[in-house]
C-alpha cells in the first residue's frame, strides 16, 4: 500500500515537474520587458548555424520561447477579476517614444483674465437655468429661449426723455449688434497682444455720448472715407482744418555748410550727454502695478482664506476694470476720474509718457491722495 | 489676423481642439500611401498593414507623385491632412525595388525615416489559418544583438515599436493576448513574422504558449536612413512635468470625494498656545479720560459689542459696511 502511494506521489511530482518545465525557458541573458507596451527585447546572440539549417523553424522556436517568457511576465502582474474575466493591470510604458506634437505651452491670458488674476477674482459657478418670473418656469440663463429676455416684449415703454418717434425695438437690436462687434474686436485685440502684433485699427468705436473731440475725429474720418480720400469734400462753414501730417522739408544738397556742421555737432553732443529721462507717470504706474501684483501673490501664498465681509471691501478696492474707461458708466462722473484726467495730461506733457493711459494714473492717485490702499 | 482659424461650427471647434498639442497625447495613427510607381506586392503590403493597424490607420489608395527622401513636404502635408504622425510609404523602382519607407512626424515635420527593401513577402491571405481579432494590441518581440548595438538599428527598433504597439491601455485581459509580432535582426536582414498565440493548459497556473503563423511575413533589408539629430530627438522626447509628477504619498480619496490622509501632530503646549484675542477678554479701557463725543460716535458706528466674546465677528461686519458706505459717497 505504502509503496503504491509513494509511486503515485512520485508520478504526480514528476507530472508537475514536467508541467513546470513546459512553461519555463532558460536564457543566458535576461530579457528586457516593457509590459506597458507588451514588449520584450531579447539581447541574446542568435545561433547562426541553426538559422542557416532551418530558418523558419529556428525563428519560430526563438519567438515561442520569448513569447512564453513575455506571457509569463504579464501573467505575474497584479490581476483583477471584472465580470468573471481576469485582467492584468499594466504599468505605463517604459520605452521612450517621441511625442507627436510638442508639449503644449500655457495659453496667454486675456486682458480680463490678467486682471482677474491680479485681483483674485474667481469664477463662480452659476446655475444654467433661471426662474422666469413672467412665464413662471425655469429657462436657460442665456441663448435661445432665455429667461427674462427683454427682446421678447411686444411692447416697450418709451423712456422719459427719449424721442417719442424713436424705434425702441431697433435700438435694442442695434445695441446688441454693437455689443457683439465690440466683443469680437476685444477678442482680436487679445490675440494680437498675445502674438505681439499691432492691434488692428478701427476708425472710432461708437459711443452713446461722444465728446466734442471724438465727434470731430469721427467727422474727419468720415470725410476721408471716399474713393478720392476726401479731396472733393466741401468743408462746413466754421470747420477748422484738421491737423495733417507736416510735409517733410529737405535741406539743399549743397549749401550752408556752417549750418550743417552745427546741426551734426548738435546730434553728437545730444548723444554724448544722454541722461535717461524720468517719466514720472510711467514710474508711478509701474510701481503701483508691482505692488498690486506682490500683494496678490502674497495673498495666494497665504492661502485662499477670506475673512468675513472682506468681499465688499475688496470690490471697492478693485480699482477700475481693464476696459472700464470705455464703459458708459464712467464718463465724467467716475471716482474722481474727471478730475484726474486734466492733471494727467499735464503730467503727460512733462514726462512725455503717452504710453501710460489715464486709467492707471487714476488708481495711483487713489492711493496717493486718499490713502485708500494704505494699511488700516 | 493671419494664421488664426476661428471655427464656424461647434463641431469644427471640437476637431481643431482635438488637433492641438496635449499633455497626454492620443494614440498615433499611421498613414499608408504609395508613390507614383508601386508594385502589386507593395499594395498588398499596405492593405495588410492597414488591416493589422485598424482603426489607427489611414490608407490612401491613389498614387502620389512624391519621394520622401528627396522632398518631405508632400508627406508632411498628407500627414497633416489625415492627422497621422506615422507613415509607411511604398514605392518601386529599378534602383530600389519593392521599397518601403517607414517614418514618423513630430510637430508636423519629419523626425526620422528608414528605408527598407522588401526581399520576400507572404500576405495575410496566403496563410489559410484562423486570424486574430482586429484592433488588438500585439505582443512585440525583438531578437538579435544588432537591435542593441547599432544606433540605426536602435532607432529602427524604436520606430517599429511606435508603429506597431497599437493603442495605449491600462489593463489587458489575460486570455486576450492573441497576436505576436516578432522582429529578428540577423546577418544584416530583419525578419518580421506574425503569429497567433494559442494558450494551452500546462498543469500549473501559467499557460503553455504555442504559436501558429498567420502572416504577414516580411524579409527586409535596411537601405537609406535619415535619423533625427540628437537635439531634435531629445526635444521630441521631452515629457511635461505635469505628466511625470508622482502621486502624493499618504493622501487618498474615498468614493465620496473627500480627501483622506494621516497627519502626524506634535504634542501641544497649552501655555504657549496662540489663542484668539477676543474683545471680551481685553482689559476695559479707563473711562472718563479721553472719551469725548466724537469718539463715542465712531464707536457706535463700529458696532460696539461688549461681552460677546468671540461673536465680535458681527461687529467687524458692520464695521466694514460702514466704511464701504463712506467710500461710495466720494
Amino acid at each position: 500500500m505504502a509503496t503504491q502511494l509513494d509511486a503515485l506521489l512520485a508520478q504526480a511530482e514528476a507530472a508537475e515537474e514536467e508541467a513546470k518545465r513546459s512553461v519555463t525557458v532558460e536564457k543566458p541573458l535576461e530579457l528586457h520587458f516593457d509590459s506597458g507596451n507588451l514588449l520584450a527585447i531579447d539581447p541574446n546572440p542568435l545561433n547562426e548555424t541553426e538559422f542557416r539549417l532551418d530558418r523558419e523553424g529556428y525563428l519560430k522556436n526563438v519567438t515561442r520561447d520569448n513569447a512564453q517568457l513575455l506571457i509569463n511576465h504579464i501573467w505575474s502582474l497584479p490581476t483583477e477579476n471584472v465580470d468573471g474575466v481576469v485582467i492584468a493591470k499594466l504599468p505605463e510604458g517604459k520605452t521612450p517614444i517621441p511625442r507627436e506634437k510638442p508639449v503644449p505651452k500655457a495659453k496667454p491670458l486675456t486682458r480680463w483674465e490678467q486682471f482677474a488674476k491680479l485681483k483674485r477674482i474667481k469664477n463662480r459657478k452659476k446655475s444654467k437655468k433661471v426662474w422666469d418670473e413672467q412665464l413662471k418656469e425655469w429657462r436657460p440663463r442665456w441663448g435661445y429661449k432665455r429667461a427674462n429676455d427683454k427682446g421678447r416684449d411686444w411692447l416697450i415703454e418709451v423712456p422719459n426723455n427719449a424721442d417719442p418717434y424713436e424705434d425702441q425695438f431697433a435700438k435694442l437690436k442695434a445695441a446688441k449688434k454693437e455689443r457683439i462687434a465690440r466683443n469680437e474686436f476685444k477678442r482680436l485685440c487679445n490675440i494680437a497682444r498675445s502674438r505681439k502684433l499691432k492691434v488692428p485699427g478701427v476708425g472710432l468705436p461708437t459711443k452713446d455720448d461722444p465728446s466734442k473731440q471724438e465727434l470731430g475725429t469721427a467727422m474727419s474720418l468720415a470725410k476721408r472715407a471716399t474713393a478720392s480720400v476726401g479731396k472733393f469734400q466741401e468743408s462746413l462753414p466754421k470747420e477748422k482744418p484738421r491737423s495733417t501730417r507736416k510735409k517733410r522739408k529737405f535741406e539743399p544738397l549743397i549749401g550752408d555748410f556752417l549750418h550743417e556742421k552745427e546741426w551734426q555737432l548738435g546730434i553728437l553732443s545730444k548723444m554724448s550727454n544722454k541722461v535717461p529721462k524720468l517719466d514720472v507717470t510711467k514710474a508711478v504706474n509701474k510701481h503701483v502695478l508691482e505692488e498690486e501684483q506682490e500683494a496678490a501673490t502674497e495673498k495666494e501664498k497665504r492661502g485662499g482664506k477670506r475673512k468675513n465681509g472682506s468681499k465688499s471691501e475688496r470690490r471697492s478696492k478693485a480699482g477700475v476694470k481693464p476696459d472700464a474707461r470705455h464703459g458708459h458708466r464712467n464718463q465724467g462722473k467716475g471716482k474722481g476720474k474727471s478730475k484726474g484726467r486734466g492733471k494727467d495730461r499735464v503730467k503727460g506733457k512733462v514726462g512725455k509718457g503717452r504710453a501710460a493711459g489715464p486709467r492707471r494714473v487714476a488708481s495711483a492717485r487713489g492711493k496717493a491722495g486718499k490713502g485708500r490702499r494704505g494699511k488700516k | 489676423m493671419e494664421g488664426v482659424v476661428k471655427p464656424r461650427t461647434h463641431r469644427g471647434r471640437r476637431v481643431l481642439e482635438a488637433r492641438e498639442p496635449k499633455l497626454r497625447e492620443n494614440d498615433k495613427s499611421a498613414l499608408l500611401l504609395q508613390g507614383a510607381s508601386s508594385s502589386m506586392l507593395l499594395k498588398t503590403v499596405l492593405k495588410d498593414m492597414h488591416s493589422l493597424k485598424k482603426p489607427l490607420s489611414v490608407l490612401y489608395r491613389k498614387k502620389n507623385m512624391t519621394r520622401p527622401f528627396e522632398d518631405q513636404t508632400s508627406v508632411e502635408f498628407f500627414s497633416r491632412k489625415a492627422e497621422c504622425s506615422l507613415f509607411l510609404f511604398a514605392s518601386h523602382s529599378k534602383k530600389r525595388p519593392h521599397n518601403l519607407t517607414l517614418g514618423r512626424i513630430f510637430d508636423h515635420h519629419v523626425l526620422d525615416m528608414h528605408e527598407l527593401g522588401l526581399e520576400s513577402y507572404r500576405s495575410l491571405h496566403e496563410f489559410k489559418v484562423q486570424k486574430c481579432m482586429q484592433g488588438l494590441k500585439p505582443l512585440l518581440l525583438f531578437t538579435g544583438e544588432e537591435f542593441e548595438s547599432d544606433l540605426e538599428h536602435r532607432r529602427l527598433k524604436n520606430i517599429l515599436i511606435d508603429f506597431f504597439r497599437g493603442p495605449s491601455i491600462s489593463a489587458v485581459r489575460l486570455g486576450g493576448l492573441e497576436h505576436v509580432l516578432s522582429f529578428t535582426a540577423i546577418n544584416g536582414r530583419i525578419f518580421v513574422r506574425s503569429y497567433r498565440v494559442l494558450l494551452k493548459r500546462s498543469g500549473v497556473k501559467l499557460p503553455r504558449v504555442e504559436l501558429e503563423e498567420m502572416g504577414p511575413f516580411l524579409d527586409l533589408v535596411p537601405r537609406r536612413v535619415r535619423i533625427a539629430s540628437q537635439d531634435l530627438f531629445k526635444r521630441a522626447m521631452r515629457r511635461p512635468p505635469a505628466v511625470l509628477r508622482k502621486p502624493r504619498k499618504n493622501v487618498s480619496h474615498d468614493p465620496f470625494g473627500s480627501k483622506l490622509g494621516r497627519i502626524h501632530m506634535q504634542q501641544q503646549h497649552l501655555d504657549t498656545l496662540a489663542l484668539h484675542h477676543g474683545r471680551a477678554l481685553r482689559k476695559p479701557r479707563k473711562e472718563g479720560k479721553g472719551a469725548n463725543s466724537e469718539n463715542e460716535e465712531s464707536e457706535s458706528k463700529m458696532g460696539k459689542v461688549n461681552g460677546r466674546g468671540k461673536g465680535s465677528n458681527v461687529g467687524r461686519k458692520q464695521d466694514v459696511k460702514s466704511r464701504s458706505k463712506k467710500r461710495r459717497v466720494h
